[in-house]
């Protein structure tokens, strides 16, 4: 196994008095691609949002425990969250670009960052735009509004605007539920390609999908982490029964 | 039983016409009414000479100039306060927090509060209060502020129109995704940062049409103005913010119940009242270019 990038140690979330997550422990490795399945209210998503504190923003939530990236529990009171968040990259399950040109989108990361010399901007927009696979499509398009791309380009953009700043982790909240097969599959590619510089995490409802593009799965149950382990292992031998009824069909 | 329930829908879908050519009938009633009275006196030189001869005849300049200067320095104070308020109601305060529930609470007592009392507010705090400090301070005694004047008018209907801007600011506000917040803040935006960029910015239709439609019910609103600034009749324009000045929604009052002889005056009220109204309908209309054109825009 190669480094541990994310710790989790006995996080534990209320939403107000209902318990989303138990007490879930788990070591995400670096530059690999881990997938959260489950099914629907399972809480992997609650998860995935508890890694960049994007919960911070609901009223009523109660965490307990501690998320380590590189060794440091991010709940801490010094961390820095607007900090956080510039290491941690998030794409959303529905694509929400700005109403603002593709230029702009791209930019905007770098700009609150304080980045204003229009060379330096054009070289970061173009290398994001590469890294996210979606150059070719859009260099002609960079002042158009992004709202004119269609659904896939929308949301390929929404990971380039994340690569944008930087991060070294890129969490993904089922970034291709709302697309279709092949923008899916560009989704995919380009995942397999980002993993050789981030470590990404992924939550996905298709356990295809899953067993397609991640080296690592947990399997999440009634806010409850089952199991984790090596993709490859999850989906051919699974240790525990409900992860074996769970992705054989059997429910959920 | 079907038959009953096309009986119910039919009576519905009369009744909801028969609304609608209500409204529009008393509408074209009024407009009509207003219109016929008013259009032999309408021309250039009404809109643009004072009133003569006690009211009997000339135009309505004077009253023209003072609204206009009225609303103009109303929303200059209302339209930041009301911004900014509810920039922090929609943004900043949490749904329990206790100041904004607080807030919330004065701005609906304020939004039902009749626009006399306003007037009267403003006589007691604008005038006998903060102006007649500022003579004492400043001019040892001397009278300046401690009377009527524009500025007081303008704050006094500011504190009017100040709820209503600040709901319809909050409303627009709240139109902007929850997901465009998240993506800015997942960037690493701050908070105002993502204000100041994303929120402000996609609600910004909103947010100029809510306070233009404010301050159009600001500018036929009279009340406010009776006691803090309007005048009966002045010979100058205001030249200052210590000056009174003289109104269309006044105006007409007086032209009605002041005037040496109501009868003769009628058309100069119609045509006067033919004024305010077109004035408040531009204002409006304003508001309904900037949002079809901002909604065009968005897509």
């Amino acid at each position: 196994m190669k480094e541990v990038k994310i710790e989790t140690k006995d996080l534990t979330l209320h939403y107000g008095a209902k318990m989303a997550l138990n007490s879930v422990s788990v070591q995400i490795p670096e530059k690999q691609v881990t997938a959260f399945i489950g099914p629907s209210g399972c809480g992997k998503s609650t998860f995935l949002r508890t890694l960049n504190r994007m919960n911070d923003l609901i009223p009523n939530v109660h965490i307990s425990g501690e998320v380590l990236i590189d060794g440091l529990n991010i709940y801490e009171k010094r961390i820095d969250v607007v900090n956080l968040r510039k290491k941690i990259g998030m794409v959303f399950q529905k694509s929400n670009p700005f109403a603002k040109s593709v230029f702009d989108n791209i930019a905007y990361g770098p700009r609150i960052n304080g980045i204003h010399n229009t060379k330096k901007l054009h070289e970061i927009v173009e290398t994001a735009l590469h890294r996210a696979a979606i150059w070719d499509e859009v260099k002609d398009r960079l002042n158009d509004s992004a709202l004119a791309l269609s659904g896939g380009q929308q949301q390929r953009l929404c990971i380039a605007r994340s690569l944008a700043v930087e991060p070294e982790i890129i969490l993904m909240d089922e970034p291709a539920s709302a697309l279709d097969p092949i923008s899916t599959g560009k989704i995919e590619e380009l995942i397999f390609e980002l993993k050789k510089n981030y470590t990404i995490v992924i939550v996905t409802h298709n356990m295809q999908q899953a067993a397609r593009i991640s080296d690592f799965t947990a399997f999440f149950y009634m806010g409850e982490l089952i199991e984790f382990g090596k993709t490859r292992k999850l989906f051919t031998a699974p240790e525990i029964k409900q992860t074996e009824d769970y992705i054989t069909g059997r429910f959920g | 039983m079907k038959q009953k329930r096309q009986i119910g829908g039919g009576l519905l879908v009369g009744l909801s016409g028969f609304s609608v050519i209500l409204i529009l009938a008393i509408m074209i009633g009024i407009l009509t009414v207003i219109i016929l009275g008013g259009r032999e006196r309408i021309s250039w030189e009404f809109l643009t000479s004072f009133p003569e001869n006690g009211m009997m005849e000339g135009g309505i300049f004077p009253a023209i100039i003072g609204t206009a200067l009225l609303v103009i320095l109303m929303s200059m104070a209302a339209v930041p306060f009301g911004v900014i308020t509810a920039i922090y109601l929609a943004e900043y305060a949490g749904e329990k927090s206790v100041i904004a529930q607080t807030i919330r609470f004065a701005v609906r007592t304020l939004a039902t509060v009749p626009s006399i009392i306003f007037g009267l507010f403003g006589l007691g705090f604008f005038i006998r209060f903060v102006g007649a400090g500022m003579d004492q301070v400043f001019l040892s005694g001397n009278l300046k502020w401690a009377q009527p004047n524009l500025l007081w008018a303008s704050m006094t209907m500011a504190l009017l129109t100040l709820p209503v801007v600040i709901v319809s600011v909050e409303e627009a506000i709240r139109t902007v995704p929850q997901e465009l917040r998240e993506a800015s803040l997942a960037l690493g935006a701050t908070r105002w940062q993502t204000v100041k960029r994303v929120v402000i910015p996609g609600s910004l239709s909103g947010i100029l049409t809510g306070t233009i439609l404010a301050v159009s019910r600001g500018a036929g609103e009279v009340a406010p103005i009776l006691f803090t600034g309007a005048a009966y009749y002045l010979a100058n324009l205001p030249g200052s913010l210590s000056d009174q000045f003289m109104n269309l929604g006044y105006h007409i009052y007086i032209l009605s119940t002041q005037s040496a002889n109501v009868d003769q005056t009628l058309p100069i009220q119609y045509a006067t009242t033919m004024v305010l109204l077109l004035l408040t309908f531009i204002l409006n209309l304003t508001a309904v270019v900037i949002r079809s054109r901002f909604r065009r825009g968005i897509r």
